[in-house]
């Protein structure tokens, strides 16, 4: 007797899957191909700048090298970006609660629909407002916050005449991520299961403690990601601060003075029309840092919302 | 602390659709009632009633009353959340809170309306509404582990000490066995024996045997046809409402003529 041979049935080949299996894959190199090519970009032009002989640098000041150009830069990027995010973010978590589990329906639907407009508003629309609006009339609670919260630092003043200082451009950095924190959160909001909903429902919890056994805790990996999201607009968004900031690159934590700090973007469209030669690179090489700094905030993001998955609900 | 239910002429509704209409029904203290009937009859309706869940649904609302102990859970001025933290619900599938441990989770309803608990008095509550459950020695080496990592039957028994630990007077239970396997049924059907004890319990199902092994008395809902509401037909000691009952479509539904 022959040993019986091993039939292994080959899986049907279906035309459907293999285009879709194939579409899938080239997609998803594709993301890996431009990220890899922006990241090129950004090195191969960017650190010939980092490394740039200083006197060769005209846009560095008097004695300065690339750290010392880069670093009141990496702060004000990341300053301007937590303090839009600190605003934005449980104004966000509000407006998506009371949408998603307290406004009548059609309310709701409304507000959703001008959450999501604001979102469309480019930014150079919201430069302008925040340049030629808002820092006009919120200038005199900058002299209010000076008298009576002087004593913290963050209010230390002088305040600045114009308006346009940190705090102003942080508000106009909370409204243009607001829309898309907001958009996420209710989503994920609405998609709570009801059946944990009633669960704690039936144990006698109020609407509020509903949604803080409940809706929140499941929530938290998208509102994570949402946040995630902004952050990472606010702090690359370049108009809106480029046009309410007229910053320099100092490190200062007065938010309501006429000395500011700015951010890489901001800096990198204010000064790359003039820009020439070695200085080109050395702008690129911020980019660069930019390119890093974000790597880094969403990988903090992914490491918080990995570190309690056993917890997620999603298993 | 289990009490008495008396529900008088209560008529259940989604909006303008009348879904239940004309229940009368008591409740015994310390018993197991059951409720059976074909789909779609308004038993899971009706006893979403019981603790002023079926308000929870938009536009869902009752015309009628329901006594617990003489005081009316629709009168004016009574909170909902009151309600359902004396008369506790199982439902048909286990929902522990899967962002919660299993400790938390039997705690969830305790730390409620801003109460406070030592950690004494909790672990206490906690070991004594997890045996009440008959779920402690399965789980109490893995007390900080999520409660969905549980089976379905011990979700399910981990949902009743939820339930249980808030101390309610009347347990209400949606189909609790009803995605599980017979072993867990079993063990849930154990524990519906020894709660008694202490709870009054209402139960909805649709096994009849299981209604025939746990209950006291049985109420048999039906319905006329889709579009009308479903009425409750009869209500009897659980023995003779499967030996010998009163109305023909009873006896048809439990002998399986239909449904």
């Amino acid at each position: 007797m022959t040993s019986p041979e091993i039939i292994r049935p080959k899986a049907k080949q279906r035309p459907g899957d293999r285009v879709f299996s194939a579409s899938a894959l080239i997609s998803g190199s594709l993301i890996l191909a431009i990220l890899a090519a922006v990241a090129g970009f950004l090195m191969l032009q960017g650190i010939p700048g980092m490394f740039a002989d200083p006197e060769s640098v005209s846009i560095y000041t008097e004695g300065e090298n690339f750290v010392e150009f880069v670093v009141p830069l990496i702060f004000g990027t990341l300053w301007a970006a937590a303090l839009a995010l600190v605003m934005a973010l449980p104004l966000a978590i509000g407006i998506a609660l009371f949408i998603s589990h307290y406004a009548p329906r059609r309310l709701a639907q409304g507000l959703g629909y001008i959450i999501d407009l604001l979102a469309a508003v480019p930014s150079v629309v919201f430069g302008l407002w925040g340049a030629n609006v808002l820092a006009g009339a919120i200038q005199p609670s900058f002299v209010w916050l000076e008298e009576n919260l002087g004593w913290i630092p963050l209010f230390a003043g002088p305040v600045s005449g114009t308006g346009r200082t940190m705090l102003t451009a942080a508000i106009v950095l909370a409204v243009m991520i607001l829309p898309i924190i907001t958009a996420i959160s209710r989503e994920v909001f609405l998609q709570t299961p009801p059946l944990y909903e009633e669960a704690a429902l039936a144990l006698g919890a109020t609407r509020w403690e509903m949604i803080r056994t409940v809706v929140l805790p499941f929530g938290r990996p998208g509102v994570i990601a949402g946040a995630m999201l902004g952050l990472g607009r606010a702090l690359g968004e370049t108009m809106a601060v480029a046009m309410v900031l007229s910053g320099s690159g100092v490190i200062v934590f007065d938010l309501i003075g006429s000395v500011n700090p700015l951010t890489i973007a901001a800096n990198v469209a204010l000064r790359f029309p003039e820009a020439y030669g070695i200085n080109v690179n050395v702008l690129i090489a911020t980019g660069l840092i930019l390119f890093a700094i974000t790597l880094v905030v969403n990988s903090i993001a992914r490491y918080i919302v990995n570190r309690r998955k056993d917890f997620s609900g999603a298993n | 602390m289990s009490k008495r239910i008396e529900v008088n002429d209560l008529d259940v509704y989604y909006s303008k659709f009348k879904a239940v209409e004309g229940v009368n029904l008591v409740i015994e203290p310390r018993s197991v009632t059951a409720l059976i009937g074909p789909s779609g009859c308004g038993k899971s309706t009706f006893i979403r009633t019981l603790n002023r869940m079926h308000e929870v649904i938009p536009g869902a609302w009752v015309d009628g009353e329901v006594l617990v102990d003489g005081n009316n859970l629709y009168g004016p001025g009574v909170d909902p959340v009151r309600v359902r933290r004396q008369v506790g619900m199982v439902f048909q599938r286990p929902n522990p809170f899967p962002t919660m441990s299993i400790r938390d989770n039997v705690l969830a309803g305790v730390k409620l309306n801003n109460q406070r608990i030592s950690k004494s008095d909790a672990d206490e509550l906690v070991e004594k509404s997890l045996k009440g459950a008959n779920l402690w020695n399965e789980v109490k080496d893995r007390l900080d582990r999520p409660g969905n990592g549980l089976s379905g039957g011990q979700q399910q028994r981990l949902c009743i000490a939820r339930a249980i630990a808030v101390e309610p007077e009347v347990i209400l239970m949606d189909e609790p066995c009803s995605a599980l396997d017979p072993i867990s049924t079993l063990a849930i059907e154990d524990l519906i024996e020894e709660l008694k004890q202490d709870y009054t319990i209402v139960i909805v199902t649709h096994n009849m045997q299981q209604a025939s092994r746990v209950s006291d008395r049985t109420a048999f809902f039906n319905i006329a046809g889709t579009g009308k509401p479903g009425k409750l037909i009869e209500v009897d000691d659980t023995a003779t409402i499967f030996s010998n009952p009163s109305i023909k479509d009873t006896e048809d539904y439990v002998s399986g003529k239909f449904g």
